[in-house]
């Protein structure tokens, strides 16, 4: 497989390492520390931690450069074909929706 | 005589004699001939023996698809087991041996099982070894062994290099024959990057086997030429002997160069390379491969494709026999007469299939017989063919039946991605459909344009439809396509001769049709698999090994689902395809491996002081790539304890010097950094003073420990963290992932300089003195410097270096560490200096004799199944503050106080030596799982103490301090009594660390 890596081009997947599902970007987040071991942060977190998706066809994944330029990426890719529709930095996806949360 | 059956005519240099063995007999070739040319120019038709009734075999093809000859090549650690004596180049002292044998080729004693075919039908295994049970190791297993495989590994390391690559191109063509070569044409003259790849050494495929023309000139001749053109191009790139064996995804190709294989042992250059190509484009001109088809005793040798025998005899000068028959149900078999008639080789009979007149000119047939309709029903010949017999009962002379049953395309690697090929009516066969690779079109005969025209035509446009999406190529310079006639090409399908009467029914059992040669896979076999219920084509193939082994069924598929599709009562089209896979043809491991093996198995990581280490008597020891001292013997010490002991006493009591740069180090820095610290270890690092060290905890999401190490505030905004050797690669990637993925909005930067520092542990009562003369104006005093204090200063007159005040021996101890480039220099420095004070390298042995007598974890501990508060660090994890992992870790099962805690054990017996990996059991409990306790972590002979000593986790271990349990190893069979005590053996209140 090759990569189409947004600053480096398309680059071979064996500088990669697969880490999963992209919802992993979506890290609860705990305000008050008094509520770490709550029922609620519990279950938030063991949903964000444990139940993922894994869909036969389109899918958004975490993959990390590591023989590269250290980027992590978002990766939309087709499961069944392998085909990539899309890829970008996790920065700039992960800031994108804290810069939604904070206004 | 030698080269008796040598024709006029071919592409072979004859002027090139080479002499090569086969068996042991010497025989003559010449340069350009195959081995199995060369072995039918000699009247070698025996080469070997079927897999599982020791058949006696010829050559069938005249390609990568033959069943049959395969042969031993070279001798001693060079020789390869499996070689195709049709692909194999002659070349000068060329040792051949057959294989699948005991005794002579002539005479094997493994022929029995011949007879014995009728009770070695399909399943033959699955049913018959199933008892008695008792059996199976003793008798069934080592017979099945020793009757299994055909050729024999050498079992020795193999002395041939092997290396790979990468190319790339705009424009791959899998296949040099007209398709390939007119598209390469095309390709070439746009100026596009283009890459041909030939699996033959020869370029031209069927072009080298026929009596064509190409642009009104001889067709062999056209290929060369054109092969000559395409070389001068400075953008095209031939590749002869180079099998395209995957097609892989997003464009990525797979290809086998095989450097020397034709020259025989070459020292100094690779064997053979593994490329992986990179195509924006792919045209597969990968040819057809002709089929058999399916007649009683079909298997003698003397018996082969009627396309490879005019390979033989136009493109080798070679007859391969003296009076030869035809069998066809196409155009071909007539074509193969008139060749073969034009080299005045003598034909018996020419046997049409088809009831339809016989095509084309027949007067150069004369003699022979020319049947209409007919059918070959059975042949006779032991080691050779000898005659063949007619429907009618009639006999025909002929040592040589030339069979066609038609052509496959090659579309294997067309399906290598999610590609299902289609059934064409017309050619009775399969062609690419589904979704072929991306990238990929297909062009010639293996599109199933099987005419020389067309198929020039069309490996000429394929190439300009696939370059003409490529931007920057103009295709005005492209040419027109080379232009041939297109022969006449009318098959009809005819797959097997009908069986005979009853009459013959009771020879009938050895009455057999083969289908796949290389298996013995007869019709039989596929009609069994039916009637007992494995009628699914991939049922099928694994129940009968219909398609298997190094051939992979090239010859033998198609034939065996009209086999298959006959007995079940289905189409072809309705049955499919078995699925293809990756390589096309055989790849050895060895290619696959390339470099990385023995000591290149992987990159070996050295540490700065390797050298000094290597001259002072250092024993290493493999820590991940590293290689670490593990201890440094010195004369007189016999045993590595004695040495160990020494290394730990004298740096208690002295001063010890360790190579530690092997503990990741990551550089932070940014206005966010405390913060961000904050977020990744458990404990706080935000009101760490700059010029101060912490230990820190970091957990995993789940709530696990994941790593520990220091982190030391050396400067405003700038951290610099330490990591275990193990974990610096994980835990830089999980930083960089809470960096990138968690918290972009933070100011903070990452940079892994684990081999920009070297670093070296002083430690032990004397170390303040040794560091003071290395160290150019700090003042390291107590005071000025004391426990877990940092500083950026010089050392050994202005050389930049590091200091941490930090310990993981429990003595008073430092870590130094300074550009890697200095690091020899240092450990001579900081040897020279120490002399006076009796200072001592370590190794990781006595580092990890020294941290267990202090109870500090080491990988042992932290094993992904503990967590903090199992360690003793529960404390730790903040509740001020939300950090990765500190949510989870608080679930209940987390925090059960049940939990096995991490606490010491010694052994009651003083003289005892504990194992790590024991496990705790209550005293007059059973050895079993359901008393288990907890384990045996780490374990060390503590020189300071003088016995055995353990750090373990055992159920509520901090409560039972001074109990004493059973620490059981049933996998050595042995068992000590143990007191649970402090993991802290040596200097509990951590007085030493902070004198």
């Amino acid at each position: 497989m090759q990569i189409p890596h947004p600053l480096l081009g398309l680059r071979d997947a064996s500088e990669f390492v697969y880490l999963g599902d992209a919802s992993l970007l979506n890290r609860p987040s705990v305000d008050d520390p008094a509520e770490l071991g709550s029922d609620a942060t519990l279950d938030a977190f063991h949903e964000y931690l444990h139940l993922r998706h894994n869909p036969a066809g389109v899918h958004k994944e975490l993959w990390f450069h590591e023989q590269g330029d250290r980027s992590w990426l978002v990766v939309t890719r087709d499961t069944t074909t392998h085909e990539i529709l899309d890829c970008a930095l996790a920065r700039d996806v992960a800031g994108a929706s804290f810069g939604a949360e904070s206004t | 005589m030698s080269n008796v059956n040598r024709v006029a005519g071919g592409q072979i240099e004859r002027s090139r004699k080479l002499s090569f063995s086969f068996d042991g007999k010497r025989l003559t070739g010449y340069s350009g001939d195959t081995l199995a040319s060369a072995l039918l120019a000699n009247g070698e038709v025996l080469v070997g023996r079927s897999f599982k009734y020791h058949r006696p075999r010829g050559i069938v093809s005249a390609g990568v698809e033959e069943p049959n000859a395969l042969v031993e090549i070279g001798t001693g650690p060079r020789r390869d087991p499996n070689v195709r004596a049709t692909v194999q180049e002659l070349h000068e002292g060329l040792v051949a041996t057959s294989q699948n044998r005991r005794g002579s080729l002539r005479h094997d004693l493994m022929a029995i099982n011949d007879l014995a075919s009728p009770l070695l039908a399909a399943g033959f295994y699955y049913k018959t070894f199933m008892w008695p049970k008792a059996f199976w190791e003793k008798v069934y297993e080592p017979a099945i062994r020793h009757s299994a495989g055909l050729g024999r590994l050498s079992m020795e390391p193999d002395p041939d290099s092997y290396d790979k690559g990468f190319l790339f191109a705009d424009l791959l063509i899998i296949g040099a024959g007209p398709a390939g070569l007119a598209a390469a044409l095309a390709a070439g003259r746009t100026g596009a990057r283009v890459i041909l790849c030939e699996e033959d050494f020869k370029t031209g495929g069927r072009l080298n086997a026929e009596r064509y023309s190409v642009d009104d000139a001889d067709a062999a001749h056209w290929a060369a030429t054109t092969t000559e053109s395409l070389r001068n191009m400075s953008n095209v790139r031939v590749m002869t002997r180079t099998s395209v064996y995957g097609a892989y995804d997003h464009g990525v190709y797979g290809a086998l160069e095989r450097v020397t294989d034709h020259v025989g042992a070459v020292t100094g250059c690779a064997r053979q390379v593994l490329w992986r190509i990179r195509a924006t484009r792919c045209v597969l001109s990968a040819g057809a491969t002709e089929r058999p088809i399916a007649f009683t005793n079909n298997d003698r040798p003397g018996i082969m494709l009627a396309g490879a025998v005019r390979t033989y005899v136009n493109r080798f000068g070679v007859a391969p026999g003296k009076r030869v028959a035809v069998f066809t149900n196409n155009d071909d078999g007539w074509r193969t007469a008139r060749d073969l008639a034009a080299a005045s080789i003598e034909i018996t009979a020419v046997i049409d299939a088809r009831d339809v007149p016989p095509p084309g000119d027949i007067s150069a047939l004369q003699g022979a017989r020319l049947v209409r309709a007919g059918a070959v029903v059975d042949t006779h010949g032991r080691h050779a063919l000898k005659n063949i017999q007619l429907a009618n009962g009639d006999t025909i002379p002929a040592d040589c039946l030339a069979v066609s049953g038609g052509w496959n395309p090659n579309v294997h690697l067309s399906c290598h991605q999610r590609g299902r090929p289609t059934w064409r009516e017309d050619i009775a066969s399969f062609v690419p459909g589904g979704v072929l690779p991306t990238g990929m079109s297909v062009a010639g005969a293996a599109n199933g344009e099987l005419t020389l025209g067309t198929a020039l035509r069309n490996g000429h446009n394929a190439a300009l439809a696939a370059l003409e999406t490529l931007p920057s190529i103009s295709l005005d310079a492209a040419g027109a396509p080379p232009s041939a006639e297109d022969e006449s090409g009318f098959v009809e399908a005819y797959w097997r001769v009908p069986e005979k009467s009853s009459a013959f029914r009771l020879s009938g059992a050895w009455k057999r049709q083969w289908v796949d040669y290389q298996n013995d896979v007869t019709v039989k076999d596929i009609k069994l698999s039916v009637q007992e219920g494995f009628s699914a084509v991939e049922h099928v193939k694994r129940y009968t090994t219909l398609g298997m082994a190094t051939d992979q069924g090239k010859t033998s598929n198609v034939l065996g689902l009209a086999v298959l599709a006959d007995a079940s009562g289905r189409s072809i089209p309705e049955i499919g395809t078995t699925i293809f896979r990756p390589p096309w043809t055989p790849v050895p491991i060895a290619a696959l491996a390339g470099a990385s093996r023995g000591a290149h198995f992987r990159p070996t990581r050295l540490t700065p002081s390797h050298t000094w280490a290597t001259e002072n008597g250092a024993t290493f020891v493999e820590v991940g790539n590293w290689l670490r001292a593990q201890w440094f013997s010195q004369p007189g010490e016999t045993t590595w304890r004695q040495t160990v002991d020494r290394e730990v006493t004298q740096t208690r009591t002295a001063v010890g010097v360790c190579d530690v740069t092997t503990l990741g180090k990551i550089d932070i820095q940014g206005t966010d950094s405390g913060v961000f610290l904050d977020r990744v270890y458990a404990n706080t690092f935000s009101t760490l003073a700059v010029g101060k060290v912490r230990y820190g905890i970091m957990l995993r999401e789940d709530g696990f420990a994941m790593d520990d190490g220091t982190t030391a505030h050396i400067a405003q905004d700038h951290y610099i963290m330490t990591t275990t050797t193990a974990n610096a690669v994980p835990v830089f990637r999980h930083l960089e992932f809470c960096r990138q993925c968690l918290w972009p909005e933070l100011d903070v930067h990452l940079v892994s300089t684990t081999e920009a520092w070297a670093q070296y542990a002083i430690a032990g009562p004397r170390s303040r003195e040794l560091v003071a003369r290395i160290v150019d104006d700090l003042d390291v005093s107590n005071e000025a410097f004391p426990f877990m204090g940092c500083a950026e200063t010089t050392v050994c007159c202005g050389l930049t270096a590091r200091l941490f005040r930090i310990s993981f021996s429990g003595e008073l101890a430092y870590e130094l560490a300074v550009p890697t480039r200095y690091g020899d220099s240092l450990m001579r420095r900081l040897m020279s200096e120490g002399k006076s004070l009796g200072v001592v390298p370590y190794g990781t042995e006595a580092l990890g004799v020294m941290r267990i007598e202090k109870g500090h974890c080491t990988g042992n501990e932290l094993t992904g199944q503990t967590t903090a508060a199992d360690i003793g660090l529960g404390r730790m994890v903040s509740q001020k503050k939300d950090s990765i992992g500190n949510a989870l870790s608080q679930r209940p099962g987390l925090k059960d106080p049940d939990r096995p805690q991490l606490v010491g054990f010694k052994p009651v017996d003083r003289n005892a030596q504990l194992r790590a990996g024991a496990h705790f059991i209550e005293k007059g409990a059973a050895v079993v799982t359901a008393n288990d306790q907890g384990w045996m972590s780490s374990v060390a002979y503590s020189p300071s103490l003088g016995h055995s000593i353990g750090l373990g986790f055992i159920r509520r271990g901090q409560e039972r301090i001074g109990e004493r349990v059973r620490a059981c190893d049933p996998l050595r069979g042995e068992e000590h009594d143990v007191e649970i005590c402090s993991a802290h053996f040596v200097d509990p209140d951590g007085e030493r660390l902070r004198a």
